[in-house]
């Protein structure tokens, strides 16, 4: 590995599961022999509002939250909270987000609009910019509610962690009934 | 065997292997989930106390039983638990006994950002500080052992960072052989009458002396030399953040921050050519330290408000010329619209809060879910202080405005807020005859700190069922005349009720009973007939949106006016929308 420690960051609007995708991640890095780190905030923000967890894995760990401007991965589960977390990411990093927009307050009363065009400014500063139909996959895999599963399919794809790891994790923090259906819509993404 | 743990459930795991009989705690974030989790263990005894107080009270009781006792809270719980944490101080303890506090810089989810540090030195307690979640469930084991041997209670804090991070954790076995709980009597201890009291206070003053040498030989107070250029005094997360910017920094790591080890701060300050302390918050070590008279740079050069982060230590010790410049970000995007916490669709408070921005009514709130009735478009909420204040609040603003402003008072306040500290409040307004309205919010939960049961909830924290707080019965016993229940969605009967009310010149109370829509118990909260917009009769008037409903979209048309729409998934069918709309565009689907 060319770097000691790996920075995610997954964003999104409280209430998404975010949570679980980090757990999901967490556990993944620690069945792969590394240390782990993981911070995220509860409360008040659960109520709909912006949400941003931090995961960090690599030989030894000392913060929980990235550093700003050290982010390796954006995990966006939004596209206007993927845009506003942009500066943790250190230039050149990876995004991969949901195509997803949910309208906070100001938009929903017709106060403010929904920003336009959020996918091609990610892309003029990120290149490495992946967009998912999180939801189209998700409905191909079999169950609407996997769309994160399938985002986190495509976030394995930019880390070096051996496949079997991912699937371990995923049977330990999913509902076993759900496993099957959550394993179709991890490779659906990590395919993509 | 090792495990990925947030630092509350270290701490919960630290219980059951330091064999802690009884945990209490009343929610708070972020502390909450300490309790939570303990329910793991069923060896515990654990339980939601009504307010932080009774839950220390409880632990208290447990430890003189010969139990060991941990006691869990935010920040500000402390504060309402401090009476008897003073106290607790001169008697020491039988089994040992550990308070939590889980504090709160930044205010990710307080009203304010103390630095419960201080308490330690002012009720003159040892206090223990992780700074990952191995040293949560450690610290947590090493707590009981220093209360028992120093007959001391033992305040571990935490911070959001702390409780909220996860990290590994090595599991260890639970400790062996630990003493039966029985009735020991002991009044010259546990009675702090004066007489007893005077006797006492030499002993902690000796205490705190005594532990203070210690914590010279306390391998968690831990020093890393890595060269004598820099060296930098420093616990809890910010550790972190340090090894993390200053990598090549000696360190002395404290966990215990109080009190300090002085002989071993010397130590550490004379092998290195410039001192720094990184703390968050106040600075409480460095105040101790400079008063040793060691030359010391914290505050000087390190934000005071506000948590640590590494590019916040990044920056100073950039201006200091010690680091290069934290990395420059081009990237941001600017101006994207905001994302504030919102209540969920169908939450039961909304109609009240559009009835009361209606009324124009002067509103003392309090702590909850309820407290973002401060927020646009519902906007009616005035001030708010501190768990169960609103009550109070209200009586003080009514003593002193003019005859016709009395009118437009109304404290509101939630079910678990109410039974907390609110009651007091109450007792006050019955008692010397305020005429002030009362709106308890019963959605029949915790909702703020994600849904923790309460005395009027009906369940405890096993989830076993409990005697439910009749809340209305309660507030007639305590002779409020004027009590009434309202539907909180149906708009119409909850502005007059509120109106009534407000207009009668007595106390009264108004009980919303809707419960949160949140609640996951079967049959507690039922789903309506979802709502749609017809597009025909919509003349976009907009007033739907003035109850800030995230299922209602606005959905601007080019060239003309626009329309609201009803985003179906997140539509509950409370039926408050439809109450609103003149034009009957909303329809219920069958």
């Amino acid at each position: 590995m060319s770097r000691a420690i790996t920075n995610i960051l997954l964003v999104g609007v409280g209430g998404q599961g975010i949570l679980l995708a980090s757990e999901i991640l967490s556990e993944t890095f620690m069945l792969a022999g590394f240390d782990v780190k993981k911070s995220e905030i509860h409360g008040m923000s659960q109520r709909g509002g912006s949400v941003v967890s931090h995961v960090r894995y690599g030989s030894e760990v000392f913060s929980p939250i990235v550093p700003e401007g050290e982010g390796d991965i954006l995990f966006g589960f939004e596209m206007l909270e993927t845009c506003r977390y942009l500066s943790l990411l250190k230039k050149g990093g990876s995004v991969i987000a949901n195509d997803l927009c949910i309208p906070p307050p100001a938009v929903l009363s017709g106060k403010e609009q929904y920003p336009e065009g959020l996918a091609e400014s990610i892309k003029s500063r990120f290149p490495d910019f992946l967009l998912v139909d999180g939801l189209k996959l998700a409905n191909e895999a079999g169950n609407p509610r996997t769309a994160n599963t399938v985002l986190l399919g495509a976030v394995s794809k930019r880390l070096d962690i051996p496949e079997e790891y991912w699937l371990k994790a995923i049977e330990k923090l999913v509902p076993p009934k759900a496993f099957a259906v959550n394993t179709k819509a991890f490779l659906a993404g990590r395919n993509l | 065997m090792k495990e990925i743990l947030s630092g509350n459930e270290a701490i919960a795991r630290g219980a059951f292997e330091a064999g802690v009989k009884v945990a209490s705690a009343y929610p708070g974030t972020p502390s909450t989930e300490i309790l939570e989790n303990i329910i793991r263990y069923k060896e515990i005894d654990a339980s939601w106390a009504p307010n932080e107080k009774v839950s220390l009270d409880i632990g208290i009781g447990a430890s003189f039983g010969g139990g060991r006792a941990i006691v869990a809270m935010k920040h500000v719980g402390v504060n309402v638990a401090a009476d008897p944490l003073f106290t607790l101080s001169y008697t020491g303890v039988n089994g040992g006994l550990v308070l939590v506090t889980a504090d709160d810089p930044e205010m990710h989810s307080s009203q304010n950002e103390q630095d419960n540090r201080n308490y330690a030195k002012f009720v003159k307690v040892p206090m223990l500080e992780p700074a990952d979640s191995q040293e949560c469930k450690d610290f947590t084991r090493l707590a009981f052992e220093i209360s028992e041997k120093y007959d001391t209670p033992v305040m571990l804090r935490t911070t959001t960072r702390i409780s909220h991070s996860k990290s590994i954790v090595e599991l260890g076995e639970p400790v062996q052989g630990l003493p039966e709980p029985k009735l020991v009597r002991n009044a010259a201890k546990l009675v702090m009458l004066p007489g007893n009291a005077r006797v006492r206070h030499p002993l902690v003053e000796e205490r705190i002396k005594k532990l203070g040498e210690y914590g010279v030989s306390l391998d968690i107070n831990r020093m890393e030399m890595r060269g004598n250029e820099i060296g930098i005094i420093t616990s809890g997360v910010p550790y972190q953040y340090v090894r993390e910017i200053l990598p090549d920094a000696s360190t002395l790591k404290l966990g215990m921050i109080y009190p300090l080890p002085i002989r071993l701060i010397k130590d550490f300050a004379s092998r290195v050519k410039k001192l720094f302390v990184v703390e968050e918050l106040d600075p409480f070590i460095e105040e101790q330290v400079r008063a040793a008279g060691i030359t010391v740079v914290g505050k000087d050069l390190l934000p005071i408000c506000g948590e640590l982060t590494p590019g916040r230590i990044r920056e100073a010790f950039a201006k200091a010329g010690i680091v290069g410049a934290i990395h420059e970000s081009p990237l941001q995007m600017e101006n994207l619209p905001g994302r504030p916490p919102n209540m969920c669709p169908g939450c039961p408070h909304r109609g009240v809060f559009y009835a009361l921005n209606q009324l124009k009514a002067y509103v003392t709130g309090d702590i909850g879910c309820y407290t973002l009735g401060f927020m646009p478009p519902l906007s009616a909420m005035d001030t708010c202080i501190c768990m169960g204040a609103s009550i109070g609040n209200a009586i003080g603003v009514v003593k002193v405005v003019a005859e016709e402003e009395k009118k437009k008072v109304v404290a509101v306040i939630g079910d678990s807020t109410f039974l907390h500290t609110g009651i007091n409040g109450l007792m006050d307004m019955v008692y010397n005859n305020v005429p002030a309205t009362v709106i308890i919010l019963d959605n029949r939960i915790t909702a703020m700190t994600g849904r923790q049961e309460n005395p009027a909830s009906g369940f405890t924290l096993m989830d076993n069922p409990a005697s439910r707080i009749d809340i209305p019965d309660l507030c007639r016993a305590m002779g409020v005349r004027n009590v009434r229940t309202i539907d909180p969605y149906d708009l119409a009967a909850t502005k007059n009720a509120i109106q009534v009310e407000m207009n009668r010149p007595e106390p009264s109370v108004i009980i919303t009973d809707r419960p949160c829509v949140l609640v996951k118990r079967e049959g507690v909260f039922k789903k309506g007939p979802v709502l749609s917009v017809s597009e025909e009769k919509c003349t976009g008037c907009r007033t739907c949106l003035k109850i800030g409903c995230p299922a209602l979209v606005w959905k601007p048309v080019e060239g003309k006016k626009g329309k609201a729409s009803i985003d179906y998934l997140l539509c509950t069918g409370c039926d408050v929308c439809r109450q609103l709309c003149k034009f009957e565009a909303i329809e219920r689907n069958k």
